[in-house]
This record gives C-alpha cells, sequence and structure tokens, in this order.
C-alpha cells in the first residue's frame, strides 16, 4: 500500500524512460534466477519418477510413464526409518531447547538475579563456539557418559549449541514486554512458574513459534554431530541416512531421486506453512537489543 | 535497563541452571579439553594418550593437506561474501525496490526454498548435476556451444571445490537477501520519498539511505558467511569426500577423515584450534567493526 502511493514520486527521481527499461531487465533477470532456483528441485522430483535407462537417455525429459513405485522402493529402502530418526530427534530437541532457554530469557529479563552479567556473556558467548572445535573431545564424552550412538547424544548436543542463539531471540524479545500484566499476575497471587507459563510464555508466542521453527530447521538438517555419534543405521537421521542410502540403491538412481524429493517436502512444507512468523522472527531477533 | 525486573534472588539461578549446565558440559569444557588434546597423540580406539607438545602443529605446517583445506575455505568465504552478502544485498534492494504484490511474496519464497534443504539433500542432486553423462551443467554448455568449458566437475582436481562453492551459492543467496529484505523494510519509506523529491536516482537512494541503514545487517551476514565459510563440511563430504587426491578438502572434512581414517586424533585437534581460532577472530573482528552496537553476535 505504502508501496503504490509512493510510486508517483520514484517518477520524480528523473529518469523517465531509462528507468522503465531498466526495470524490464531486472523483471527478466529475477524471474532467470527463480528458474534456475527451481529448476535442479523440479529435475529432481522428475528424475524420481524415471527408470535408469530414461534417466541417461534423456536426462532433461519428462519420464515416459510415472513410476510411483520408485518411491515405494526408497520409502522401504530407509527413507521412512531416516524419517522417524528425524522427527524424533527434532522434536526432542525443539522441546529442551525451548524450555530451557525461555527459562533463561525469562530469569535474565524479567527478575534481578545474582551474576546476572556473567550469566548472559557465558549464554550468549556460546555462539562464537562452532561445533567442529569441539568435535573431539566429545567423541569422548559422550562414550564416557554413556549416550554416545543413541538419541540422546544428538539431542542434548543440538539443545547445548543452539541455546545461545535461541536464549539470544527470546531474551531480546522479552526484555520490551511490560510489566504490566505480570504485576496483576503477582496481585492475583500467582506463582512465578504460573506467571511464565500463563503470562510470559503466551505473550512471547511469536517469537516462540520463530525459534521453534528455527530449531526445527538446525536440527533436521545437522550433519557433522549426527555422523560422528551415530553409528547404528537404525538410528541414523536423514542428512545421514541419505548418504548410506546412496551405496544402497545400487546404482538405481530413480530410487536414490526419489529418496532425496521425499526428504526434502517436510522442510519446505514446514517453511511454506510458517513463513510469516520465520520472516517476522528474524525481524524481531535481529533488530532489536 | 527497562526497569522491568524484579527482585529475584538466588532461587531464580534454578531457571537459568539447566542453560548454563548444558553449556558448560557440552560446549564449554569440549572446547576448552579440545586445546589439551592438541598436545598429545592418540587414536580413536586406544584411550592411552602420548604427550607431543607442538609436535602436531609441526605436523600440520608441512602438511600439504592442511594448506590447501585452508586455501579452500578461505576461497568459500571470499566467493560466499561476494556472491552472498553482495549479492543477497542487491538482490534485496531489486526485489524490495521493484517488484509489487503477489509476484513479490512469491520470488522472495522461491529464493528461500532452497536454504531450508539439507547440504545432503541439495550436495547429492548437484553431484548428479554436475555429473558427465547426465548432469544439467554440461547439458547447458552443450547447447550454448561450449562444449570446451565441459568438465567432469568433481571429479577434476582443479575443479572440484569450485563447482562445490558453487553450489552453496545457489542453495544460500536467497537465505541472505531474505535477512537483508527483513532489515530495508525497517527503513521508514519516508526517507526514501524526501530524497526522490530531491531528485535522487534509485542508485543513488540505495548507497546513500538503504546500504548506510543495513550496514547492521551486512556486518552480521559477513560474520555468518566467513564463519560459516571456515565450517564447511558436510557438502564437501557428500559430494567429494575431499577428494580427488584430496584437493577438495576443507579444514572440517580434514579433521574428520585425520581423526576417524587416519586415526590422528591430536593432529585432528590441533586443525580444530586452528579453525577455532579463525572464527574467533572473524567474531571479534566484526563485533569491533560493528562497534558493538546492536550486533550481539
Amino acid at each position: 500500500m505504502a508501496g503504490t502511493a509512493a510510486r508517483p514520486t520514484y517518477r520524480g527521481g528523473g529518469d523517465g524512460v531509462g528507468s522503465s527499461v531498466g526495470r524490464v531487465v531486472a523483471y527478466v533477470l529475477l524471474i532467470v534466477l527463480a528458474v534456475a532456483i527451481v529448476y535442479p528441485l523440479v529435475w529432481m522430483a522428475l528424475n524420481g519418477f524415471k527408470s535408469n535407462a530414461e534417466l541417461f537417455g534423456d536426462p532433461w525429459g519428462l519420464p515416459t510413464t510415472w513410476r510411483w513405485e520408485n518411491f515405494g522402493k526408497a520409502w522401504s529402502l530407509g527413507v521412512v526409518r531416516y524419517l522417524a530418526n528425524s522427527v524424533i530427534v527434532t522434536g526432542a530437541s525443539v522441546v529442551t531447547t525451548i524450555l530451557f532457554s525461555s527459562m533463561a530469557a525469562y530469569a535474565l529479563t524479567r527478575h534481578r538475579i545474582p551474576f546476572a552479567g556473567p550469566i548472559t556473556v557465558l549464554l550468549l558467548g556460546g555462539m562464537m563456539l562452532a561445533p567442529t572445535v569441539a568435535l573431539i573431545p566429545l567423541f569422548r564424552l559422550l562414550q564416557a557418559i554413556g549416550i554416545f550412538n543413541t538419541y540422546w547424544a544428538l539431542v542434548v548436543l543440538y539443545t547445548a549449541f543452539r541455546i545461545p542463539f535461541t536464549v539470544f531471540l527470546i531474551r531480546a524479545y522479552m526484555i520490551t514486554l511490560s510489566r504490566d500484566m505480570e504485576d496483576a499476575a503477582v496481585v492475583d497471587g500467582a506463582s512465578r512458574w504460573q506467571i511464565f507459563w500463563l503470562v510470559i510464555m503466551p505473550i512471547s508466542r511469536p517469537i516462540i513459534v520463530s525459534a521453534a521453527l528455527l530449531q526445527a530447521l538446525f536440527s533436521w538438517n545437522e550433519f557433522v554431530f549426527a555422523l560422528v555419534f551415530i553409528n547404528d543405521t537404525e538410528l541414523k537421521t536423514l542428512p545421514v541416512g541419505l548418504l548410506a542410502m546412496q551405496g544402497r540403491v545400487l546404482s538405481d538412481w530413480p530410487v536414490l531421486f526419489a529418496a532425496l524429493t521425499m526428504a526434502s517436502i517436510p522442510m519446505i512444507l514446514l517453511f511454506l506453512a510458517g513463513q510469516r512468523q520465520f520472516i517476522r522472527g528474524l525481524a524481531e531477533g535481529f533488530g532489536k537489543g | 535497563m527497562t526497569g522491568t525486573t524484579r527482585r529475584g534472588g538466588w532461587s531464580m539461578l534454578l531457571w537459568v541452571a539447566p542453560a548454563v549446565l548444558l553449556l558448560v558440559v557440552f560446549v564449554y569444557y569440549p572446547v576448552v579439553e579440545n586445546l589439551r588434546l592438541s598436545l598429545y597423540r592418540w587414536s580413536p580406539f586406544s584411550p592411552r594418550e602420548v604427550f607431543v607438545g607442538l609436535d602436531n602443529y609441526a605436523t600440520l605446517g608441512a602438511d600439504p593437506v592442511f594448506w590447501s583445506s585452508l586455501f579452500n575455505n578461505a576461497a568459500y568465504a571470499v566467493v560466499s561474501v561476494v556472491f552472498q552478502v553482495g549479492g543477497g544485498l542487491v538482490l534485496a534492494a531489486v526485489l524490495e525496490e521493484l517488484v509489487r504484490g503477489r509476484l513479490k511474496g512469491l520470488l522472495r519464497t522461491i529464493y528461500f526454498v532452497p536454504a531450508v534443504l539439507s547440504l545432503t539433500i541439495t550436495g547429492l542432486l548437484f553431484q548428479f548435476m554436475y555429473n558427465p553423462q547426465i548432469g544439467l551443467v554440461n547439458g547447458l554448455l552443450d547447447v550454448l556451444g561450449l562444449d570446451a568449458w565441459k568438465h567432469s566437475w568433481l571429479g577434476e582436481s582443479a575443479t572440484a571445490i569450485w563447482a562445490i562453492i558453487a553450489m552453496s551459492q545457489w542453495q544460500s543467496v536467497g537465505y541472505v537477501a531474505v535477512l537483508f529484505i527483513v532489515a530495508m523494510q525497517r527503513i521508514p519509506r519516508e526517507l526514501y520519498e524526501a530524497a526522490y523529491i530531491d531528485g535522487a536516482s534509485r542508485v543513488q537512494a540505495f548507497l546513500r539511505i538503504t546500504l548506510p541503514l543495513v550496514r547492521e545487517m551486512t556486518l552480521l551476514a559477513m560474520i555468518i558467511t566467513v564463519s560459516g565459510a571456515f565450517l564447511v563440511m558436510n557438502e564437501v563430504w557428500v559430494m567429494t569426500a575431499g577428494g580427488p587426491n584430496n584437493a577438495s578438502h576443507t579444514l572440517g572434512t580434514w579433521l574428520y577423515k585425520s581423526a576417524f581414517f587416519n586415526d590422528q586424533m591430536g593432529y585432528a585437534a590441533a586443525i580444530a584450534v586452528v579453525i577455532f581460532i579463525i572464527t574467533m577472530t572473524a567474531s571479534i573482528l566484526q563485533l569491533f567493526l560493528g562497534r558493538g552496537k546492536a550486533v550481539q553476535y
């Protein structure tokens, strides 16, 4: 709306005809870029329906018959297992990360606690430390405490390494909240736990939703920890499982394409469904503080 | 402070305890322990550590694969800053200024979609894109009459890392662009209207208004991009596993291979220390450049 209203003033910029040619060129480039970005994904999905002969004979063409059985084959060759593992690990780590991060953000922004400064630095400073740097010691630590090669290994690490970023997001939001509703709740005799769940968390819902989406994206796609700390094929998540499948399809490449396509769908759907919260959350998180 | 704090007392420390404990045990302790381990020689299956002082670092200096890995990471960083941060910024500005309504939303969504996919998926997909027989890249060069430019992209030492880097640009430019769009939408429209009334062109408005005001965002994107470039591992391991002839290794894949294929855990820890120094320096440097203003990274 603001854009349409402002458009006449752009003309006042004095670039007249030149600007409309520029506009057409820009549009063409934007659309070419969109095609270049989408086409490989379409190609991936189409190849999932071909036979090997078709894939090699006519890599650019449409499949002659739609071989849905490739998807069934990919599903039973491992996709179903890896998908389930990814759902478990992602779901658990979203819950723990959001819970622990919002509790910390609540204590740091809504209360005066001892050592608030050092604790904030410690929590946010973790953003500077990369998983790769901790890889070798973690290999021994996880074995020593007995969670190597279990879901726990991934859930614990995905939570620990993402708490700094998640606290950053939620803290920046909570710090701006007015205390009126909290005060009213205190007058009504609510406990801290009740205030947290019934007042603070509901008001913070927009940032909680986007933090949860970002955490889901991270856990779903994480590769290095999943590669190093899980040995059992039965426990592998999608990013590592798909790599293992590459060897298992025995050069029946359309089945691999089918697997890749199926593995892409959950995150694309989640993103399309949550796009607004996702982008609004980024804005809240990056602007404040 | 906003004055919203109330007295919490020591019992409120329980609220931060889970986060603090997880960070100390699984993030801070391993990073410190890694420094110590880089001074020892040991293998994953024998717990006996032998103190070797700085030997691992001497090995590092003399290891050509280490240097080529470092070069590959640096190439990754430079190309990504140019194409993802620079390209993302321009893309965001063009999209924000020129395109309206439904098309704008559609394009933004399309540009962003690859960024939500696992690097294993895009890595395996681009293995096929670069395949000499069925790949679209060589196919496209054929169509354009550029047969001479055809390569077995991932199979040749000279091209492998660049092919991987190119895939990464394809995947991430839209992500960075959306971050910039978010920052640009926070700029008050009146600033532009005033500039256009004063006779400024679009390019001038971009340089004088947009650019300074998204400076914060640009620094943030650069931090993420440069640090990220020195942590690259997933796509390289998936697409080439560091080959051919170790030509496309990055520090991350070389660390992984040294630790778990060559049984050199101490040496791998030394590589991790190098990664640590580089990523820390990047973060601190960028913090100073941003003068601490609002850039929380």
